[in-house]
């Protein structure tokens, strides 16, 4: 009983003396808190924000949808899939849609828009919204319903007209949401409602047309989803035809924001390292002040634990702190997330704070501020306290098991919480390799220039020079975890920088004379040579005219695909089995293609048909050079052999192919032609697209220029997400930075005080400090710079497979900002020791 | 009387550089209780480093020491510390008060550690009795010199400790200030009948007790009761 009364003391105690002393270092501590805090609501907002955004993605499935489940293919259902909608009690509502060009006869406007001739009372739930509301009833009978934003931009009102193909109607409102319509896919090709019955009369249903045949449903109560889907889609497969459920639909939602979210994530985790980094650091500094106290505390009685536990339990209760702070700070960033994001989220997010996302925080600021103050930690265990009575200071002994369990319990902690954040061991494991080694270069650098220092120091040069120089690497210098802290930082902004400028390059058009950026589609054979007049009447070239023949996968190496379709065991991907492929033929290559395999053209006296496959079509189908597939050419069974793997780069705004065939094969198979073009600016292109509109309303048109602008648009979105985390980690950066100044000030102080006192003055020292922070912040930023550098011609190597050329951004504004941040946070942060007298100085840092 | 300290051929030698730096070289000393004992002897010939093991906060390479009837080779670290704090009080020339604590918090450190639950009103006492009631909430940096070895003698005494190991208490004071604590040593002991172990430059200071040694290089040159 008495010693469990002593127990109980102790650990009140402990808790006492950890406030006390704390009290008493509130300045240092905050600073450790507050690198916590922002650590922590940097995790803390974006997995919360990913989560709610999934869970809001669930909750608003049906009217994401419209319809508790769909049945679509790719073309006009058989028999058996109508006898399988029959047994469902029938479809409640359909929809076919494709893409066309809608002109606007009152303003000879044109654009390329979705269009999506519905009938029923689709959609059975969620938002069909426009403006005026009365007009989601009004185009049912004789109308249509045109995107708002489209309205807007060509000055349309209702009772103007659109024309699609060789239909006008009159336009009954504005169209503001409908279910089965994206912002991104929207802005490209806009939505138009129309009555179901008006489809065939527009007459753009036609040979090679994309178009998708809906069938909407309302489930019975308490009818199971899965069931349903699990049921129904490898009887609709057979037949060509597909099924979404709501659950479905939310499932591949949440999958499409998840990568972005998990990215975030690792940019918000990163944040948080980097404050541990800066707690592990200022807790070395904060422990060795407190060595003194702590070999006194033993004098007094207190055992090593006991005066280890004082610490920690300093440490455990600001990591409580942060953390609590830190999932509050999370709460009211990720209320910046929608605005950020704007319309590239599909839903809104309502943000709330979850008992989870506390839970979470606080997890995470204590076992992260607990775990990297550790190893500081330890050496209150091996403090003699003989060092009360000895004015030399010991050099305190850690043992090498324990420095290399803390190291092990860090690098499996970070392990765990990113296999938890990414769900991948291996990306995680990659992740933690890329982050140490970071770490491992950024420290090797700050070491071998201290080394360097030393080894080559300028004895020749002035006293300040001298002095600056000597600081950086002095006992206790801050080398070390300034260009830690400042080196991350700036590694990720411009890492970030770097990364959306290559995405851009490459999506870009090349600006030469032969580069297309215009791309009409579903030109049929005979309007071919009309098209291409009407092209060059207009004084444009016709780039391409490439023709496109629809097909089938009929067999893979002699095996039926619905064989295949029945091995469970097969690897071979349902898109090759189900997909009708659009393939084209020429004896060359584009400059999206490179042959990775074989050769193309196929030899001269090549006797067969010759493909050439992309080489994702290649391992998806699992096909390799000499293999046999066979195609099902509009009915007409073709066997065909691969000669050649072609590696194409998909994000080239151009047209690609999974498929070529070699000249001679194809010419007479029905077709249609897709041509390119290259318009000189906005004005010419709308004219163009005009005459085209009115001359042949079947065509698509797809104006790359406003594409381009497009992505450049939804990058600039996502990268100021991406960039605003990073900011965060520079704010951290400062924290750390503010903390290792605040925490080694005594010793600067000091230093400066007895300069003083030996007559230096207060511009010599000012520009001692001076000196040591902008090589400071030149050593982290410039290091963060050529890292980022070096990530990102990893990136283009092995991800973008491109060429990578630096933008200048990063060297001439990024790394003299941070240089600028850090110069003036150092030299600010020390004016105290110049403004005052050495004695008032010394008594006040005694204070 | 009973022993309080016993010290029996004792040895120490530290590393220095390349070489062995014998530090102590065979001092055998006792102190009773209640007795006030003085180790005396110039710079260098081993005064703290005696006081330190005596106290327990070092290990003796050869030799032994009985403090308080306890062996201390035959206790740990803890265990020694535990020793300290029961039994030991600790006077430092540089007070060594700890920075981030008030006056009062130093002084009830060693009762709190006990686990005494009116801790406080045992430290205000104290603190009354040094003269520094009014004193209790500052920091050791806002107390003078003076006041700040009243604060550590206030604290030595805390445990009414059976020993009191002082290192130059009054070394880091003015003259006047120096005797004043002097004098409050004196009393505390006389008062609680705590052992008193000096370590000082001071002769004077060791003439005033019951028995003092004299140090040189690590050897007992003189014995004085």
């Amino acid at each position: 009983m008495g010693e469990r009364q002593k127990k109980g003391t102790d650990i009140l105690w402990l808790f006492k003396m950890a406030w006390r002393d704390g009290k008493a270092s509130y300045g240092k501590l905050l600073l450790f808190i507050f690198s916590i805090i922002l650590g922590v609501a940097a995790v803390v907002s974006v997995h919360s924000f990913s989560g709610l955004l999934k869970e809001n993605i669930a909750l608003q499935s049906k009217a994401l949808l419209g319809a508790d489940f769909v049945i679509e293919s790719d073309k006009p259902v058989n028999e058996r899939v109508m006898g399988i909608m029959d047994s469902l009690g029938g479809a409640d509502a359909k929809e076919i849609n494709f893409l066309s060009m809608g002109a606007f006869p009152g303003n000879e406007g044109t654009k390329l828009m979705e269009v999506r001739g519905v009938d029923g009372d689709f959609p059975f739930y969620g938002g069909l919204e426009a403006e005026p509301p009365t007009a989601i009833n009004d185009f049912r009978q004789n109308g249509a319903l045109v995107d708002a934003t489209t309205m807007l931009q060509f000055n349309l009102k209702v009772g103007d007209s659109i024309k699609l193909g060789a239909v006008t109607l009159p336009i009954a409102g504005g169209l503001k949401t409908v279910p089965g319509s994206n912002s991104v896919f929207g802005a490209i090709a806009p939505p138009v409602l129309i009555p179901f019955t008006y489809i065939d009369a527009t007459g753009l249903v036609q040979t090679g047309s994309r178009i998708d045949y809906k069938y909407y449903f309302k489930a019975d109560e308490g009818q199971d989803m899965e069931v349903l889907n699990n049921e129904l889609d490898p009887i609709l497969d057979d037949e060509d035809a597909d099924i979404d459920t709501h659950v479905s639909e939310a499932r591949r939602m949440g999958r499409r924001y998840e990568n972005f979210g998990k990215f975030l994530n690792l940019v918000g985790f990163i944040s948080l390292l980097l404050g541990c980094v800066g707690i592990a650091s200022g807790m070395s500094i904060y422990i060795r002040m407190k060595l003194k106290s702590i070999a006194v505390l033993k004098c007094l009685g207190a055992t090593k634990y006991q005066s280890y536990l004082i610490f920690f339990v300093q440490i455990a209760c600001m990591g409580v702190i942060g953390g609590l702070l830190g999932s509050l700070t999370g709460f009211f960033i990720q209320r910046l997330f929608p605005v950020l994001l704007g319309d590239l989220l599909p839903i809104d997010v309502g943000i709330s704070l979850s008992f989870q996302d506390v839970v979470l925080g606080l997890a995470l600021g204590v076992t992260m501020s607990v775990l990297f103050a550790l190893y500081p930690l330890i050496k209150t265990l091996y403090v003699s306290p003989l060092q009360t009575l000895r004015v030399v200071e010991e050099r305190v002994p850690r043992s090498s098991w324990t420095t290399l369990a803390v190291g092990t319990g860090i690098v499996l902690f970070v392990l765990g919480f990113s296999f938890w954040l990414l769900g991948d061991f291996e990306r995680s494991l990659y992740f933690v390799i890329g982050l140490s080694v970071v770490f491992l270069i950024l420290t090797g650098v700050a070491k071998f220039f201290m080394g360097l220092l030393k080894r080559f120091f300028p004895y020749s040069w002035s006293f300040t020079a001298r002095q600056g120089l000597r600081n950086l690497f002095r006992p206790q210098n801050q080398t070390l975890i300034l260009v830690l802290s400042i080196g991350i930082g700036t590694f990720l902004i411009s890492t970030l920088y770097f990364t959306k400028d290559m995405l851009l390059q490459k999506a870009s058009i090349e600006d030469s004379a032969n580069s297309a950026n215009m791309i009409l589609m579903d030109i049929q054979n005979g309007q071919a040579d009309a098209v291409s007049n009407t092209i060059t009447s207009s004084g444009l070239p016709v780039i391409d005219l490439i023709p496109i023949v629809t097909m089938r996968v009929e067999r893979l190496k002699g095996r039926h695909v619905d064989d295949i379709q029945k091995d469970t065991t097969s690897q071979v991907s349902r898109w090759i089995l189900n997909h009708e492929f659009r393939v084209t033929y020429r004896d060359s290559l584009i400059n999206s293609e490179r042959i990775i395999k074989g050769e193309w053209p196929p030899s001269k006296d090549y006797e067969g048909v010759a493909i050439s496959v992309s080489e994702d079509f290649a391992n998806r189908a699992k096909v390799n050079l000499g293999d046999q597939v066979t195609f099902n050419v509009q009915g007409r069974i073709m066997p065909a052999n691969v000669v050649s793997v072609r590696a194409v780069d998909w994000s080239r705004l151009q047209p690609n192919f999974s498929v070529v065939f070699a000249n001679g094969v194809l010419e007479k198979a029905p077709q249609f032609k897709v041509m390119t073009t290259r318009t000189g600016d906005d004005v010419s292109s709308a004219q163009l697209q005009q005459k085209l509109v009115k001359a042949f309303p079947n065509v698509s048109i797809l104006d790359l220029n406003r594409m381009l602008t497009l992505l450049e648009d939804i990058l600039g979105k996502i990268s100021w997400v991406i960039n605003f985390m990073a900011f965060f980690s520079i704010f951290v950066g400062v924290a750390v930075l503010m903390g290792a100044i605040y925490s080694s000030k005594h010793q600067r102080v000091k230093q400066g005080a007895l300069l003083r006192t030996m007559g230096a003055k207060g511009t010599q020292i000012l520009n001692i400090i001076s000196i040591e922070y902008a090589i400071l912040g030149f050593l982290g930023a410039f290091m963060g710079v050529v890292l980022a550098v070096l990530a990102n011609f990893l990136l283009a190597w092995a991800l973008f497979d491109m060429t990578f050329t630096p933008s200048a951004i990063p060297f001439i504004v990024i790394m003299p900002l941070i240089i600028l941040l850090v110069f003036l946070l150092g030299v600010g942060n020390s004016l105290g020791i110049v403004r005052n007298s050495p004695l008032i100085v010394l008594r006040k840092e005694k204070e | 009387m009973s022993k309080i300290l016993k010290v029996q051929h004792l040895h120490k030698t530290y590393r220095s550089g390349e070489h062995d730096l014998t530090v102590l070289n065979d001092v055998s000393f006792e102190v009773d209780s209640g007795e006030t004992f003085a180790i005396v002897g110039p710079s260098g010939s081993g005064k703290t480093t005696l006081l330190g093991l005596c106290a327990g906060l070092d290990i003796t390479d050869q030799g032994d020491i009985w403090l308080c009837d306890q062996h201390l080779a035959s206790l740990d670290e803890d265990g020694r510390a535990r020793l300290r704090n029961q039994k030991v009080g600790f006077v430092f020339q540089d007070f060594q008060l700890l920075p981030t604590l008030t006056a009062l918090e130093n002084v009830i450190v060693p009762l709190e550690l006990r686990g005494i639950k009116k801790a406080s009103e045992q430290g205000k006492e104290l603190l009354a009795k040094v003269g520094l009631e009014d004193r209790s909430g500052h920091y050791p940096s806002q107390l003078s010199g003076g006041e700040q070895q009243r604060v550590a003698l206030a604290r030595a005494f805390a445990n009414k400790p059976a020993v009191l190991f002082a290192d130059e208490p009054t070394g880091n004071l003015d003259d006047e200030t120096g005797a004043k604590i002097e004098k409050l040593l004196f009393e505390l002991n006389k008062e609680q009948g705590t052992a008193l172990v000096i370590v000082t430059h001071d002769l004077e200071l060791a003439q005033k007790t019951d028995k003092s040694i004299r140090l040189r290089s690590g050897k007992i040159e003189e014995s004085i009761s």
